[in-house]
């Protein structure tokens, strides 16, 4: 439903702010990735959606096949519209010892009874955060020794921000 | 709290302000870099060499053999490539993120001796897409390295020219191994290539190309400026130096510590560690990672070191350490680090794609034998004898060792 509903507003991110993007970036495939980054993170809904992934082949000169080939292949691509807060949890050895996985599970149920589409929950292999494990990152800021009285006040914090 | 121990890489940790050159400059930046540049490139090369560098990625090779191979490996090639590999992903490693976050100066220097020693015109740094502080700091240092002119056309005012460009990984482990990492950086999938050619024949662009991890280059402008002698009076026979070890688990002291190669597990664990939690027993580790191989408590007093590791068939790997103890569950640890590789598996190759998820459902959802167990073991040899790349060899690493060390554990989880 919330899905259906974003989708709909296809000119969230409009075609001319994505060519404005990607002029900062020289044509060589090399570049690709950086240049999908740059995209994604300027999506509120941090993703890549289809005119992004043409004007991506455009400037590239490939096929949309073949942009479309690495974004799936990256785990921190979506072309599926997600969220204004992307959360990473580490599932990784050191954390997964420590319990990530029932933060996992209690962060998606609180984000699944907020229907705002504000979070998603993703898991993460090593953030490199180990030494404070768990952890995880919140879009660009990151979070260490997660207790569940922790993650209820990051969580707060968030929705009043994004009030 | 470890002052007994000789710094190298992070002798500037704290010292320096990461995000100003000038700090990096006045204590003693760039020196070895400009002395490199009086020298002759095969002398730079020698130098390295004579020093006992080893490669502090995982595979330990020499970083001397590595510099030479990608210079004579085509001498009428006019363009020649560096590559830093900073995609850190090992679980239970963040020492390369500690270096970019505090000294992404070294990091540099390491690189344009590197880049001169090799005669390369160009550097790419990689660095894995979650590591954006790592990516702020270290893009910073680029462009503060170009304004003072240490990077650009005709540095220092001799006819040495090089730039290095910022690159970001996307969340694919796999893209820390070379040949995979290349790939990823022209822009494609991370599908990793059939070595040999390696990549000081046949790299970035099928051009010779010279790929280190992050902390190996830290260590290069040490080298150059206080000579291969220091560098190699630290360490063991084989193993010289020192290397950040990434300490983690159910232990006092958690975090990176530099340590000179040869110190045992013990004193890692009990004097800079300052032993377990209260509560928590230790018995034994996972020494390198997931890729990596378990140790149990018999194994507290040998020397951390290449050479002296390989004697045991363990590895040293990154540097990680991930400490076990009493209350660690090995059977879900286990599932834990196949489920990783199964994640991470590209699906290139058959049997890496195919064996990560049988060796998975095995562990996850059967009744655990004796029986159980060897048929895991046969399948992961196989594995590591038909895959292209480490990612389908390594999971015989955990799973051999596991099963080694802690079988009596195992079986009894598996009732």
């Amino acid at each position: 439903m919330i899905l259906k509903k974003l989708i709909n507003m296809k000119d969230i991110m409009n075609v001319e702010e994505i060519k404005n993007i990607l002029k900062k970036f020289k044509t060589e495939r090399s570049y690709i990735l950086n240049a999908l980054h740059a995209i994604q993170n300027a999506n509120p809904y941090k993703y890549l959606s289809e005119e992004a992934l043409i004007e991506v082949a455009k400037h590239f000169n490939l096929t949309k096949a073949q942009v479309f080939g690495v974004v799936t292949y990256y785990s921190m691509f979506s072309y599926k519209p997600r969220a204004k807060y992307i959360i990473r949890v580490c599932k990784s050895p050191v954390c997964y010892m420590k319990n990530s996985m029932n933060l996992i599970n209690y962060l998606q149920e609180l984000v699944s009874k907020d229907n705002s589409n504000t979070f998603i929950v993703e898991n993460s292999e090593c953030l490199g955060l180990c030494n404070k494990a768990p952890a995880m990152m919140i879009n660009e800021e990151i979070y260490t020794d997660l207790t569940v009285e922790k993650v209820n006040q990051i969580i707060e914090f968030y929705k009043s921000k994004s009030l | 709290m470890n002052s007994k121990y000789p710094k190298v890489v992070l002798k500037n940790f704290g010292i320096i302000d990461p995000f100003s050159i000038d700090s990096y400059i006045q204590n003693g930046g760039f020196e070895a870099f400009k002395k490199a540049l009086k020298l002759n490139r095969i002398d730079v090369i020698d130098e390295i060499k004579k020093s006992g560098l080893r490669g502090r990625g995982g595979a330990g090779f020499f970083t001397g053999l590595k510099q030479n191979y990608t210079i004579s490996s085509c001498e009428e090639c006019t363009e020649r490539f560096v590559i830093c590999n900073a995609d850190e992903g090992e679980p239970g490693t963040f020492k390369d993120k500690l270096i970019m976050e505090n000294d992404p100066f070294v990091i540099i220097e390491g690189i344009l001796i590197s880049a001169y020693a090799i005669d390369a015109t160009k550097g790419f740094i990689y660095i894995r897409g979650e590591y954006d502080k790592s990516i702020q700091v270290i893009q910073n240092a680029i462009d503060q390295a170009y304004e003072k002119g240490f990077l650009g056309k005709k540095i220092l005012n001799t006819n040495f020219s090089f730039d290095i460009e910022l690159f970001l990984g996307a969340g694919s482990y796999l893209c820390g191994e070379e040949l995979t990492l290349i790939e990823s950086l022209e822009g494609k999938r991370g599908y990793p290539r059939i070595k040999p050619p390696f990549p000081a024949e046949k790299g970035l662009w099928n051009k010779p190309t010279l790929i280190n991890n992050v902390e190996t280059f830290s260590n290069i402008p040490y080298i150059i400026q206080n000579g291969s002698e220091w560098f190699s009076s630290i360490g063991t026979s084989e193993s010289k130096g020192t290397k950040l070890f990434c300490l983690s688990g159910n232990i006092k002291n958690t975090g990176v510590y530099e340590l000179p190669f040869g110190i045992s597990l013990r004193e890692i664990v009990y004097d800079i560690g300052g032993g377990m939690l209260p509560g928590y027993e230790f018995k034994g580790a996972i020494l390198g990672g997931a890729a990596g191989t378990f140790v149990n408590d018999n194994f507290i007093d040998v020397p951390m070191a290449f050479e002296t590791l390989k004697s045991i068939g363990a590895t040293l790997g990154s540097g990680a350490i991930i400490v076990i103890d009493q209350k660690t569950n090995l059977l879900k640890l286990l599932i834990n680090i196949i489920e990783f590789f199964k994640h991470e598996s590209c699906g290139k190759c058959v049997p890496c794609r195919i064996g990560t998820t049988l060796i998975y459902n095995k562990l996850k959802y059967n009744k655990l034998t004796e029986n159980e167990f060897n048929w895991i073991l046969e399948q992961s040899e196989y594995m590591a004898r038909t895959s292209l790349c480490p990612l389908g060899q390594s999971p015989i690493l955990p799973v051999k060792s596991a099963i080694k060390y802690f079988k009596k554990k195992l079986l009894a989880y598996g009732k």
